[in-house]
């Protein structure tokens, strides 16, 4: 049965576009799209390797600027940016990469953190080159979601697709063993230095794929948007811890999540709130539905407050402890 | 020479409040080994507790600083015992679960402020706030003279509670080695609350003497983080020495950053450093004074 859940989740997003022709579903499935994907890349470099980064943004940003450069100054497609966003983010990764990698733990994060700022600060300041402040615009190529929505899909399932080929190969475990013992894996003769890179360049690469398709469909960015820490790189995190580190299917599931949470409060329960103060014709659920679509932020912070101090590997990687929880009497039998 | 005098003044006189900012993230550093990305946050917090005072009581900035003070320790206390504490127990393939924790107390501090106070800048009038004296053909900006004075007391404060108390023994008993630390009898727990009320309380310090002088709305935490974090990387991680030379280096390098060099670098230039130090001094000035 598990065994062949990742075909069937895969058969229902194909279909899914072609039976559900609502465009704003079709829209938010395909940000979960491209948060499996950049949620990937982070799994990548924090999740399996240790090394947690507080700076996707730099290499989604990048990504990004690539494909809306390529469209706003060589006059071509933006869709090269599919080609080359993910190697100008892996041209970030590189070098940070060979300076930051000999800090560790929580200092790589705070580098990671630096990055991204300064990406962000010189998107702003270069206004020759990026426009600064007033962003990049576009046309978009396609009137209907559907292209771009299989687009995402191919993105999604070639990044966990991918996760899962280096896992399984002698670089994961490299990878898995600088995460657990660093120190031990230098001695058994790791050049950990060497692997973090790879993981970091995997990751860069990912996630510049997914900022140029995200470039490509909002076909608008401003450094604000990009390079934001808390709406890319927190996100991007919340997505791994959510749907659980160091596992393949984390980041869809956290990608799910934290899209459906983030629309959940944008919207103010759906328009729960607001209908039922329709409804009742009560102020007080009026004023509770406008303070509720401001709060999004807040409700993902508290989201972060509750997962780590509940669900510390997240709800991929703590679904036995949920089951657990949920169903006490199945256990029970187990045991007797 | 004039535009240079200025500016080292200014630096200086900034430097001072960086102290004061680095002094506390250093504390919280050397103690629980975790960087707390909520330290500009709590400084937010503190700024609006004093605009509150200022507001609705008329409480002058100076003395609100006994009111947010004491409530920031509080503050400080509950987070750790509440979240960061719990957190140590907890079973996690990520030892920096508690790193990200702190972003998601700053993100949840920010946002109840933007609820309460909403978006909008907000600053305090006072007599002085624009007040200016000459030395020479120097001014000096009297609110930032003070801060800077007050800011100094603090930090001797600081040292004599440090070296001398037996709660600061305990305190840097606990960042030197906590195994040891706690095979001596002391409660590691109560000196990671204590830590982190002290650390939330200085900076709160400065986050009432710059009011003032600066402007107020809910962002602002962030980019002090940001300085905080800089200042303890320059400063040598865990080292009080070390943040108020990394606080007085930030100050200076932003004030002649911000005339030489243009005043949309401002930010840039502390990051810059950052990442010079990381790659020239790893380790920062502890490894030149040795403290």
């Amino acid at each position: 049965m598990k065994k062949y859940a990742p075909f069937v989740l895969l058969a229902i997003l194909i279909a899914f576009p072609l039976v559900v022709q609502n465009s704003y579903y079709q829209h938010l499935l395909i940000l979960v799209l491209m948060w499996v994907v950049i949620g990937s890349g982070w799994n990548m470099i924090a999740g399996y390797t240790g090394q947690v980064s507080f700076g996707d943004a730099a290499f989604f940003g990048t990504g990004a600027y690539t494909a809306g450069l390529i469209a706003s100054k060589l006059g071509l497609s933006a869709w090269w940016g599919m080609a080359f966003g993910g190697f100008t983010a892996m041209a970030v990764a590189f070098p940070f990469g060979w300076i930051c990698f000999r800090l560790r733990g929580a200092y790589f994060a705070l580098a990671s953190l630096a990055l991204n700022e300064i990406c962000r600060h010189i998107a702003t300041i270069w206004e020759d080159l990026t426009e600064g402040m007033a962003g990049i615009l576009i046309m978009p190529t396609f009137l209907s979601k559907i292209p771009y929505y299989y687009i995402a899909l191919a993105l999604a399932v070639l990044s966990v697709v991918m996760v899962q080929i280096v896992m399984n190969s002698k670089w994961g475990y490299y990878f898995l063993s600088i995460r657990e013992d660093q120190d031990a894996a230098e001695s058994l003769g790791i050049d950990t230095h060497h692997y973090k890179m790879i993981s970091l360049n995997i990751a860069a690469f990912l996630t510049g794929m997914a900022g140029s398709l995200f470039m490509n469909y909002m076909g608008f960015i401003d450094p604000e948007v990009v390079f934001s820490l808390h709406d890319i790189s927190i996100m991007a995190i919340l997505v791994g811890i959510v749907g659980g580190v160091g596992t393949v299917y984390g980041p869809v599931v956290g990608a799910f999540v934290m899209v459906a949470v983030h629309e959940f409060f944008r919207t103010g329960f759906f328009g729960f709130f607001k209908g039922l103060a329709g409804l009742t014709g009560s102020e007080f659920l009026i004023v509770v539905a406008k303070y509720i679509g401001q709060a999004h932020v807040l409700g993902f912070g508290i989201l972060v407050v509750v997962v780590i101090l509940v669900l510390p590997n997240g709800i991929v990687g703590d679904w036995n402890k949920i089951i657990r929880k949920l169903v006490p009497m199945k256990n029970k039998g187990v045991a007797t | 020479m004039e535009v240079f005098l200025q500016t080292l003044v200014a630096g200086i006189l900034k430097g001072g409040l960086y102290s004061l900012i680095g002094m506390g993230m250093s504390m919280i550093m050397g103690v629980m080994k975790i960087i707390n990305l909520a330290h500009g946050q709590l400084m937010m917090v503190a700024m609006y507790v004093t605009f509150a005072c200022f507001h609705f009581l008329g409480l002058d900035p100076y003395l609100g600083l006994f009111v947010a003070m004491p409530a920031l320790f509080l503050l400080g206390c509950l987070i750790q015992k509440y979240t960061l504490n719990p957190l140590m127990e907890v079973e996690s393939i990520l030892p920096e679960n508690q790193v990200l924790m702190t972003v998601g107390i700053g993100m949840v501090l920010t946002e109840i402020a933007r609820f309460i106070f909403t978006s909008d800048y907000k600053s305090v009038q006072t007599s002085y706030s624009g007040a200016t004296f000459f030395i020479g053909e120097t001014s000096f900006s009297v609110a930032l003279v003070i801060a800077f004075f007050i800011a100094v007391l603090f930090t001797l404060i600081m040292f004599w509670f440090l070296t001398k108390t037996d709660i600061g023994r305990s305190i840097r008993a606990t960042a030197q080695d906590k195994d040891a630390a706690l095979l001596m009898g002391v409660d590691s727990k109560r000196i990671t609350i204590i830590t982190f009320g002290l650390g939330s309380a200085l900076v709160a310090a400065a986050g009432t003497l710059l009011l003032p002088v600066y402007y107020l709305f809910p962002d602002i935490g962030g980019p002090f983080t940001r300085k905080a974090f800089v200042i303890t990387i320059l400063g040598g991680l865990g080292s009080t020495v070390g943040a108020i030379f990394g606080g007085i280096t930030l100050g200076l390098a932003e004030a002649f950053g911000a005339t030489y060099i243009g005043m949309a670098f401002d930010d840039m230039i502390g990051l810059i450093i950052f990442i010079l130090v990381l790659l020239f001094l790893p380790g920062g000035f502890k490894r030149l004074t040795k403290i």
